[in-house]
């Protein structure tokens, strides 16, 4: 019920934005997240963005899941 | 997908899974909140995984499981009234509530439509200006902002035949209701992803500081799950309860300013009825007086009867983790996703619908 997925923005237009989820098209409001850009990747719930994917953190999560698997083996 | 696939790789699972087998000396009792993640648990067999010292528990985050039957019977009176379209998320259909539930209204005639957004509803309303359309409001703090959304919106057109069901929950006070009890002993909880992304990890804070339990909130792929167990393990081996963030690319300590001020402006929050767990004070949202207007609990007389429940299922004390479907006399026998007796059972989300799909034989 709480689904989120990974959205990437195509175009802004007011508060809507062209989203693209594993390559279908969809149009969806950015009400929730007014500072999206072209190029973000939002969480797209029900038809809102919910939040902005912040891909620095992404990143460091992935080095951070990298280290640890690291000092186990 | 992008954001998805680097979260699922094996290997790297694999190595966590050796990493947490290293870590593990003390007992760990970890609670996943969110039904979503109790998904992603089964589907990749994580329980199985862990060690020994690590026990997983699956706690009431699912919305639909949630839901009180006389709320859904509200709902159910509701899409009876003439001229009224109930618009509603698909997840609610089959759930069965006193005498009925809203597919079975809807073959009896009843206007109802499964909608995937609140945009829809609205579409619906501006589409449909000689009827009533109400949509049921359940969800969590994930899904409210969106309805406040919608609330603003009709609002801002002037569209006067849309109306919100306020039956949302909030978490963190049903999560201080369940650690008040007693009933269940954690030494971890995995806070739930979007809700945060929403509010933020600084609402989780009191877990550590009043019940001195740690809390990490969680992505949804199994390396998020497996990251967030690691560092659950880790705090209990030194001792030091505290709020962390595994899910990082989606959720910040502050959440989304914009969609708490558009929730606050809509909704305040009130006592609210859960199942299994009872009235928990400030743990749901009506709205506000001033969108007295929209809210169809304020607009429409209902009166859907007295409540039954349904005999012999356990959901409540499986929301509570004091049972499991395994306990329950009527799971796979009687109960089954065809033939629904709870709602725990209906949800894809729900603990039974779990066990019943990723095998029963988990524990
Ligand atoms: S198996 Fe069915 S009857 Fe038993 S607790 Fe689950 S939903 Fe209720």
């Amino acid at each position: 019920m709480c689904l989120a997925i990974p959205a990437l923005v195509k175009s802004v237009t007011g508060q809507e934005a062209e989203v693209e989820v594993g390559g279908v098209g969809r149009r969806i409001s950015i009400a929730l997240t007014p500072e999206v850009k072209v190029g973000d990747y939002v969480l797209l719930h029900t038809g809102y963005s919910i939040n902005v994917i912040d891909a620095g953190e992404a990143e460091e999560t992935l080095k951070l899941l990298r280290e640890l698997a690291e000092e186990s083996a | 997908m992008r954001y998805v696939d680097e979260y699922r790789d094996p290997e790297l699972g694999k190595r966590l899974v050796d990493r947490i087998h290293k870590l593990s000396t003390r007992p760990a009792r970890i609670m996943e909140f969110c039904g979503g993640h109790t998904v992603t648990i089964f589907k990749h067999g994580i329980r199985q995984l862990l060690p020994p010292t690590v026990e997983m528990l699956s706690g009431p985050g699912c919305p639909v499981c949630v839901t009180a039957n006389a709320e859904l019977d509200k709902a159910i009176a509701l899409a009876k009234e003439p001229g009224v379209i109930l618009a509603t998320f698909g997840d609610m259909l089959k759930v069965p509530g006193s005498r009925s539930s809203l597919q079975q209204a809807k073959a009896e005639g009843g206007d109802i439509r499964v909608v995937y957004s609140t945009r829809d509803a609205l579409a619906m309303a501006r589409d449909n200006p000689d009827k009533r359309v109400v949509f049921l409001g359940i969800g969590f703090e994930t899904t409210a902002p969106t309805v406040a959304a919608s609330v603003l919106q009709a609002e801002a057109e002037a569209i006067h035949n849309y109306f919100v069901l306020p039956l949302h929950k909030l978490c963190p006070p049903v999560i201080k209701a369940l650690l008040d009890s007693g009933e269940v002993r954690l030494d971890g909880l995995i806070c739930p992803g979007h809700v945060s992304a929403v509010i933020g990890s600084r609402p989780w804070g009191f877990i550590p500081t009043g019940y001195g339990i740690g809390c990490v909130v969680s992505g949804f792929e199994p390396l998020d799950i497996l990251l967030s167990v690691e560092m659950l393990v880790a705090q209990v081996e030194r001792g030091e309860p505290k709020v962390e963030i595994a899910y990082r690319r989606g959720v910040k300590p502050e959440g989304n300013p914009q969609a708490l001020r558009l929730m606050a402006t809509v909704f305040e929050e009130s006592q609210a009825t859960w199942r299994g767990i009872g009235t928990v004070p400030q743990s749901g949202l009506k709205l506000r007086e001033k969108y007295r207007s929209f809210d169809a609990e304020a607009q429409f007389q209902i009166d859907p009867g007295p409540t039954l429940e349904p005999a012999g299922c356990l959901c409540g004390d499986i929301l509570r983790a004091v049972k499991t479907p395994l306990d329950c006399k009527l799971f796979r026998r009687v109960c089954t996703p065809e033939h629904p007796v709870g709602p725990c059972m209906v949800s894809s989300e729900g603990s039974c619908a779990a066990y019943y799909q990723y095998g029963a034989d988990h524990e």
